[in-house]
């Protein structure tokens, strides 16, 4: 006998394998690791750059190995899916736009990013003599 | 009418009895239109009168009969038997202490609701003799916030509350937003050390499940990181020496 409201057990480590939803919130967040990652090698990258032609030749063939291309193409995936989609479906709830005295529906904040990042990586693709 | 037979399995709590709860199961004869909370309104009146639940209004206004539905928090009288498999567990509230079987203790996210200031907050005296004005584009900015009926969905959906129960919480958070978007309110600099307290908004991690089963469509996680986005201005125009931006 307790005669005390009782508490249900809240597990501090496996609580996001109850539910679907906080399962999609792990992907969305372990995302950090891989922007900590690509965070890194660009400053490698830069690092490898001032010091010169000899050293940047180094560091474009350090990439140039079937486990650094696995890795960008699998990462280039993950960011596509749970990193870009994922907070750009969420940034009409940070960001609520109202015209005319009416709520602009979430839909243009959306299009509006993607039109964003369309304008952003042709930029990027311009700027590397890609396009 | 057509009837269908439901199994429920009940999570069962008596605090003068029970080490921990215990699950009863239920056979009911189910009408095709019932809602989850008729068929637990069928058991009290005809299989076991001991069971305790809250419910009141039956169409969604009164925010009592929230409760874990197969695992989703729901308003038991908006959860369609017709929309659920043949067995359905039924438990209380996550994250909340149990009183006694389907009942739940709200004292905590009561004097959090309380904490938040959740009025009309005036600095110079209202007008007198005279309404407050305010546009039907003001009103539109916070009315989504006004339709909360404080259920209490939102905190069972929350891990942040079930990991911090300091933390203050989906609804009450909401309840701040929807005075710190109303034009006429001036409380929002005496609601800023609550709100930008590490249990007020940066205790959410923006998982979103609150505003996915709030059954009134209101969207806490919104008004939480358009918080934040206020709360991180309000702080450089402090550090920069620009005048508060007060609303």
């Amino acid at each position: 006998m307790s005669s005390q409201p009782y508490v249900r057990p809240f597990s501090k480590t496996t609580w996001y394998m109850r539910k679907g939803r906080y399962k999609v919130y792990m992907l969305r967040e372990v995302t950090c690791l891989l922007v900590g990652f690509y965070a890194f090698l660009t400053i490698a990258g830069l690092a490898a750059l001032a010091k010169g032609p000899n050293a940047w030749i180094s560091f474009l063939v350090s990439q140039q190995n079937t486990a650094m291309i696995a890795f960008h193409a699998i990462a280039l995936l993950y960011f596509l899916f749970f990193q870009t989609f994922a907070w750009f479906k969420l940034a009409p709830k940070a960001m609520p736009i109202q015209v005319g005295g009416k709520n602009l529906s979430g839909q243009y904040v959306v299009i509006g990013h993607y039109i964003a990042w369309a304008v952003l990586s042709a930029f990027i693709f311009w700027l590397a003599g890609v396009i | 009418m057509t009837i269908r037979q439901l199994e429920l399995e009940v999570m069962r709590y008596d605090p003068e009895k029970d080490e921990a709860p215990w699950f009863q199961n239920y056979s009911v004869p189910c009408e095709e239109d019932w809602a989850i909370l008729d068929a637990i309104n069928y058991v009290k009146e005809n299989i076991d009168t001991t069971l305790s639940y809250r419910w009141s209004c039956h169409m969604m206004v009164c925010g009592s009969c929230g409760m874990m539905v197969n695992g989703e928090p729901s308003l038991t009288c908006k959860t369609f038997i017709r929309d659920l498999p043949d067995k359905v567990r039924i438990e209380p509230l996550e994250n909340f202490p149990i009183e006694r079987d389907l009942v739940v203790v709200l004292d905590d996210v009561m004097q959090k609701l309380h904490k938040v200031q959740p009025y009309i907050i005036r600095k110079d005296a209202p007008p007198q003799d005279k309404e407050f004005k305010q546009s039907p584009g003001a009103l539109e900015k916070f009315k989504q916030y006004t339709m909360c009926i404080n259920c209490m969905c939102c905190y069972a959906a929350c891990p942040q509350y079930g990991l911090n129960q300091n933390f203050i919480g989906p609804a009450a958070l909401a309840l701040a937003h929807r005075y710190n978007l109303d034009s006429r309110d001036q409380g929002k600099s005496q609601r800023l050390d609550i709100l930008a307290d590490h249990d007020g908004v940066w205790d959410c991690s923006f998982v979103g499940a609150c505003s996915e089963v709030c059954p009134k469509h209101v969207d806490p996680a919104a008004a939480i990181q358009q918080m934040k986005i206020d709360g991180a201005m309000e702080w450089w125009k402090q550090k920069l020496g620009f005048p508060g931006g007060e609303s």
